[in-house]
Parts: structure tokens; C-alpha cells; sequence
């Protein structure tokens, strides 16, 4: 242990002896290292990113469109026929697995509150759909089955809404807001969700009872029909069961013979996580395969200098052997040489690397995350780098024939 | 009981398809305390012999005993071990570490005994400072004369406390003021009690010891006191091919 320790002070001093040499040996391994770890950081927060937002949609979310009708030859899209209703859904909710049932209709409508108005999205929703899609009360209450069942008027705002529609530091809790000039009063408001995956703010919504949408506001062709349905299911390996299930349920109730196509879309957030992560993880082998190519150059940059090292100095490996220095006194001397340059290097590339990272955040914005593990691995795989390429040189001084060593001008 | 006793000593080099033959025999009883002289032209043997007695080379047939051990069947390890702590080496051209200071290469011996760090500088430092160097201790190699180049490479060999100082050509590189300097840093030290083996080729060197071998073609041609008595404590034996 001692004489190891020395033998790192030895080796300290034998590479600032050439200060630029050991610099530029060492910037292989401080650029492989750096910029592995700054990508490593955006790409995590990135991906952090995209996970809050799929997060934001809720988890495990089956959503069921109605299906699309052709009037005269004119499709009109998801939710143009009354396809799906409430009894539908009532009906769904007994497939096992299934945790919640909801559903929902829209409209944009103008808002009206005292002298402010602001043109917005109108959900109208069954008091599951806010546990389903992830929503959060910051104040007040999600709708009461008896809110549902006596169609009250009563909103959730979102926290567009409030902004737009109340003073800063104004109390909504209580407020009376306008919609198509009827009043509803506000009985809490929601915490921020941001945007979605398509760049929608989610937050620029206000909550209405389906019910009361229904009979007061919206009106519908057909009582009981839905815009979109939406379960969750109890875990995410009750997924594909759960979905199965719905199709085989909806076909029964809609009577569809074999031969029909679905008049309904089952839709899953499954899909677009397995793409993300599918982009992902090539983005992470990418990145390890641009961190391998880095660091064996690094390494193959120490190797030729250490070469170079021992060619110079094989009279001093000579005066070593001759003093007493044993074969493995003479590789352990080169192989931590090797090894301090690696690992100066990654340290220094650890510090550019998260150097890099926090720049990419202040300056671009970019969230990114810089993790311990990746700092160690990092750090630690060019320690490895030392070790391995330090090898060749090292055991190529330590069998040096001592006279020949002396004599060698 | 001799400090050195080497009998037949023989090594043979290949050189390609040719067998050279550096040593054909060579006995030889060295006491403790003496000051000896290898003379002998280039290809003599004397280079090949003072690496064996240095144990950085073993004989290719016969024996090599130092302070009793046979030494010349020991493996690489046992021979650094003993390089380390019975031989000093001085060399022609002082093969100091460069850029390393005085201080550090006495230290270089005792570095490879792992004994503390503070134990090293002050025992190199008595070593340089019975060469008179103790003022240079931080100096480079670079900055130091010759001579003091060899002084410190005097302390380097003393530093460990050896049976042996193997003087290789120690005045080669000097001019003649260094190299009575550094002749009369030898004696001293024989006088002290060391000894001391040196090879030269100059006549006047060897004067300096107070017994001369001479070698030709691998084995010894004559061995001889200071007063030119042959000491021929070994018959020479029959010439191998």
C-alpha cells in the first residue's frame, strides 16, 4: 500500500514533467468522457420530459373513440356517428381489470366572468374522467355523483382559465363564470398539467358535469351518446386483456356481424411509450457505442505515448532494475502512469461532461439530468481504459533485460 | 570466510548461430575490505564479469557464492533483492534518473525497500553528505559537474549500507582533476571498510587498488598485489572450448 502510494506521487510527478504531452494524451479520454456525459444528461431529460408528458395523459389509459359515419359520401371522422354511449361504458366497467370508467364531451365556448370573457375548451366529464386522465384539485372538489345526477352547474378551472379570467391573487373558489350566458359556480380549480405530446395546453380547459352539458348547454341528438370513453386499467399488464375485451364487449352490444368493421377506435397510451422508448433506447446505444470509439482511442492514444515513455526512458528502467526494482515494481510504475492519466482524463471530462450539460440547460433551455451513476460509470470505465492499453506498455518496460537497459543510449 | 568465491565461472552468448563465449573460466576469492582492480582491453570479459558479480547476470556454468549464498541459480527476484541490499553500482556515464533531484536518486535503492518515506531522505542524505554533496541535494543532474554527478551516484550505492561497490569505469567520463576526486572518495570509503571492485582499462586507475586482475579473451591472465605479487589464491583451470 505504501509503496503503491508512492508510486502514484512518483507518477504524478513523472507526467507533469511533460506537462502538454500528458494534456493531449489525456484529451481522448476528457472528450469521449465529457461529451458521453453531456449527452447522457440531455437525453435523460429529455426523456424525463416526454415521460411527464405521456405521465400527464394518466396512467394506463384506454381511450374509446365512436366511429366515423359517411353521409352522401362525406366521412365524418372519429365521433361523428352516436356510436358509444354511457350504457356502453356502464356495461365496460365490469371487465375485470378495469379500475375506472369515464367519459367525455367538448365543445369550445366562450367563458364570461365579470368584465373578462376568453374563448376555451368546455369538457364536459363524468367525475372518473379527472381520476383517469390524472387530474389534481388544487382547491376544492372534483364533481359529487349528486352534482352528476342533478346536473349543477358547477365548473373546474384549469389554470389558463384563471388567469385569464381572474385578477392576480383573485379567490375563484365560490365565483360565478358564464357560459353560453348560463352561470356556473366555480367549485375548485386544477393544478397545471402543461402540454401535451402535440404542444396542446392542457391546462386551458374548464369542467362541467357531462350531465349538465347535456341537457343545458350542448344538447345531443341521441341521450346518453359520448364523445369519448375512457377506462384505466388496474395495472399496465391488464392492457392488452382489458382492450380485448372492450372489443369483444362493444362488437356484442353494437351487433356487429363478423364481417363488420369496428364502429368504434380503441386507443392506448401503451403505443406511443413503446415508441418513445423504442427511440430511446437507440439513442442510448448510440451514445455507447460513440463513448466506446472515444475512449479506445483514448486509450490507444495513452498506449503509444506510454510506448514512446518506455522507449526513452529505458535506461532509467535499467538504473531502476539495477537499484533493486523488481519486474513488477517496474510494471506497477507504468501501469499507474497509465492509469492516472485515464483517470485525470475522466475526471476532467466528468467535469466538462456536467459543465457541458448545465450549459445546454441555461443557454438552449434544454431540462437535462446528470446523474450519479453516470458520473461513476463513466469516471470508472476510464479508469478501466488505463488499466487495459496501460498493460502492453508496462509489461513491455518490465521485461527489459537490465544490462541491455544500462547500456541503451 | 570470503566475501566473494567464484569458481569456473563460464558464459556463453548466441549471437545468432554463433556461440560467444564472454567468460571461459574464471575462479576468483574476493575478502571483505579489499580494493580490487579488473583491467583487461574491450571483449576481455571484464564487462560480463562485473555483471555477474553485480548479479545482474548469471553464469552459464559454475558457481558464484556472495557472504556464503549461492547466487548463481536464484531467480530474478531474489537477485533484485540482493542487488538492493548487498551491491552498489557506479557507472561511466553516472546514470543518474534526469530531472529528478540529487536527494531523489540517493533515494532510488531505498524506495525499493519500502521503508517510509521520511527514513529514505534522511539516510540519502547522510549518504550524500559523506560524499560532500549535502549542499546539492536539490539540485538536478543537469546542474551538477561530473564529478558531483559520480559523487552522487557514489551515494546512491552507499546509501543502502552495501557489501560491494561495483565501480564500472567510474572516471570514463571525468577529466583528470574529477577523476582523481572521485578516486580518492573510493579509497576513503575502502578505507572505511567498504569494498570495492573497479573496473578500468587505465593503468593509472588501477593503481589506485591494491590488487590488479587482468583478463584476456575470458579468463584472468594475472592477479597481482599492489607490489606486483601474484596472489593466485585460485589456480587458473584448464581452458574449456
Amino acid at each position: 500500500m505504501n509503496f503503491l502510494l508512492m508510486t502514484v506521487v512518483v507518477a504524478f510527478r513523472v507526467l507533469s514533467r511533460h506537462r502538454m504531452r500528458s494534456a493531449l494524451t489525456m484529451l481522448g479520454i476528457i472528450i469521449g468522457v465529457g461529451a458521453v456525459i453531456a449527452m447522457v444528461s440531455i437525453g435523460e431529460g429529455a426523456k424525463a420530459a416526454v415521460q411527464a408528458q405521456i405521465a400527464s395523459f394518466g396512467t394506463n389509459v384506454i381511450t374509446i373513440l365512436p366511429g366515423s359515419m359517411t353521409l352522401g359520401g362525406v366521412r365524418t371522422g372519429h365521433g361523428g356517428a352516436v356510436t358509444l354511449t354511457i350504457a356502453d361504458m356502464e356495461e365496460l366497467k365490469k371487465i375485470p381489470g378495469v379500475a375506472y370508467v369515464g367519459w367525455s364531451r367538448r365543445d369550445a365556448m366562450q367563458v364570461v366572468h365579470e368584465n373578462k370573457n376568453w374563448l376555451t375548451t368546455i369538457n364536459a366529464v363524468s367525475p372518473d374522467y379527472l381520476v383517469i386522465r390524472a387530474w389534481t384539485a388544487l382547491n376544492g372538489e372534483f364533481f359529487t355523483q349528486a352534482e352528476m345526477d342533478t346536473a349543477a352547474k358547477v365548473a373546474l378551472l384549469g389554470s389558463t382559465i384563471l388567469k385569464n379570467l381572474f385578477e392576480p391573487g383573485e379567490d375563484p373558489m365560490g365565483a360565478t363564470i358564464r357560459i353560453k350566458n348560463m352561470p356556473f359556480k366555480v367549485v375548485g380549480t386544477l393544478e397545471a398539467k402543461g402540454y401535451d405530446t402535440r404542444g396542446n395546453d392542457q391546462d386551458d380547459v374548464v369542467f362541467i358535469p357531462f350531465t349538465t352539458a347535456e341537457r343545458k348547454i350542448m344538447g345531443t341528438k341521441f341521450l346518453g351518446s359520448i364523445a369519448a370513453g375512457y377506462l384505466s386499467a388496474e395495472s399496465p399488464e391488464q392492457m392488452a386483456p382489458v382492450i380485448d375485451e372492450v372489443q369483444r364487449v362493444l362488437r356484442q352490444r353494437h351487433k356487429l356481424r363478423p364481417d363488420q368493421d369496428d364502429d368504434f377506435t380503441v386507443r392506448n397510451q401503451i403505443d406511443i411509450a413503446k415508441v418513445q422508448e423504442g427511440t430511446s433506447e437507440s439513442m442510448k446505444l448510440m451514445l455507447l457505442a460513440v463513448a466506446s470509439i472515444s475512449l479506445l482511442v483514448g486509450g490507444i492514444g495513452i498506449m503509444n505515448i506510454l510506448l514512446v515513455s518506455v522507449t526513452e526512458r529505458t535506461r532509467e528502467i535499467g538504473i531502476r532494475m539495477a537499484v533493486g526494482a523488481k519486474r513488477r515494481h517496474i510494471l506497477l510504475q507504468f501501469l499507474v502512469e497509465a492509469v492516472v492519466l485515464s483517470a485525470m482524463g475522466g475526471l476532467i471530462g466528468v467535469g466538462l461532461g456536467v459543465a457541458g450539460a448545465q450549459a445546454a440547460s441555461n443557454i438552449a433551455g434544454w431540462p437535462t439530468i446528470i446523474s450519479a451513476d453516470i458520473l461513476l460509470i463513466a469516471f470508472g470505465f476510464s479508469a478501466l481504459v488505463g488499466i487495459f492499453f496501460g498493460l502492453y506498455p508496462a509489461n513491455k518496460a518490465s521485461q527489459l533485460n537490465p544490462i541491455e537497459a544500462l547500456r541503451y543510449e | 570466510m570470503s566475501l566473494i568465491v567464484c569458481r569456473d565461472l563460464v558464459k556463453t552468448y548466441r549471437l545468432g548461430e554463433m556461440d560467444v563465449h564472454a567468460l571461459l573460466g574464471v575462479s576468483l576469492t574476493i575478502d571483505t575490505g579489499e580494493f580490487v582492480a579488473v583491467m583487461g582491453a574491450s571483449g576481455s570479459g571484464k564487462s560480463t564479469l562485473m555483471n555477474i558479480l553485480g548479479c545482474l547476470d548469471v553464469p552459464t556454468a559454475g558457481t558464484y557464492t556472495l557472504e556464503g549464498t549461492d547466487v548463481s541459480t536464484l531467480g530474478e527476484n531474489r537477485l533484485a533483492e540482493i542487488r538492493n541490499s548487498k551491491i552498489g553500482f557506479v557507472f561511466q556515464n553516472f546514470n543518474l534518473i534526469s530531472r529528478t533531484t540529487a536527494l531523489e536518486n540517493v533515494q532510488l535503492p531505498l524506495f525499493y525497500r519500502g521503508i517510509p518515506a521520511h527514513e529514505q531522505k534522511a539516510l540519502a542524505l547522510r549518504a550524500l553528505e559523506r560524499v560532500g554533496l549535502a549542499d546539492r541535494q536539490r539540485h538536478h543532474p543537469a546542474q551538477l559537474s561530473g564529478g558531483q554527478q559520480q559523487r552522487v551516484a557514489i551515494a546512491r550505492a552507499l546509501v543502502t549500507d552495501p557489501s560491494i561497490i561495483l565501480a564500472d569505469e567510474p572516471t570514463g567520463n571525468l577529466d583528470s582533476q574529477a577523476s582523481r576526486e572521485i578516486m580518492e572518495t573510493l579509497t576513503q570509503l575502502n578505507r572505511e571498510g567498504i569494498t570495492i571492485i573497479l573496473v578500468t582499462h587505465e593503468a593509472d586507475i588501477a593503481g589506485y587498488a591494491r590488487r590488479v586482475i587482468t583478463m584476456k579473451d575470458g579468463v584472468i591472465l594475472s592477479d597481482r598485489d599492489a607490489g606486483g605479487v601474484a596472489v593466485a589464491r585460485v589456480v587458473p583451470q584448464e581452458v574449456r572450448a
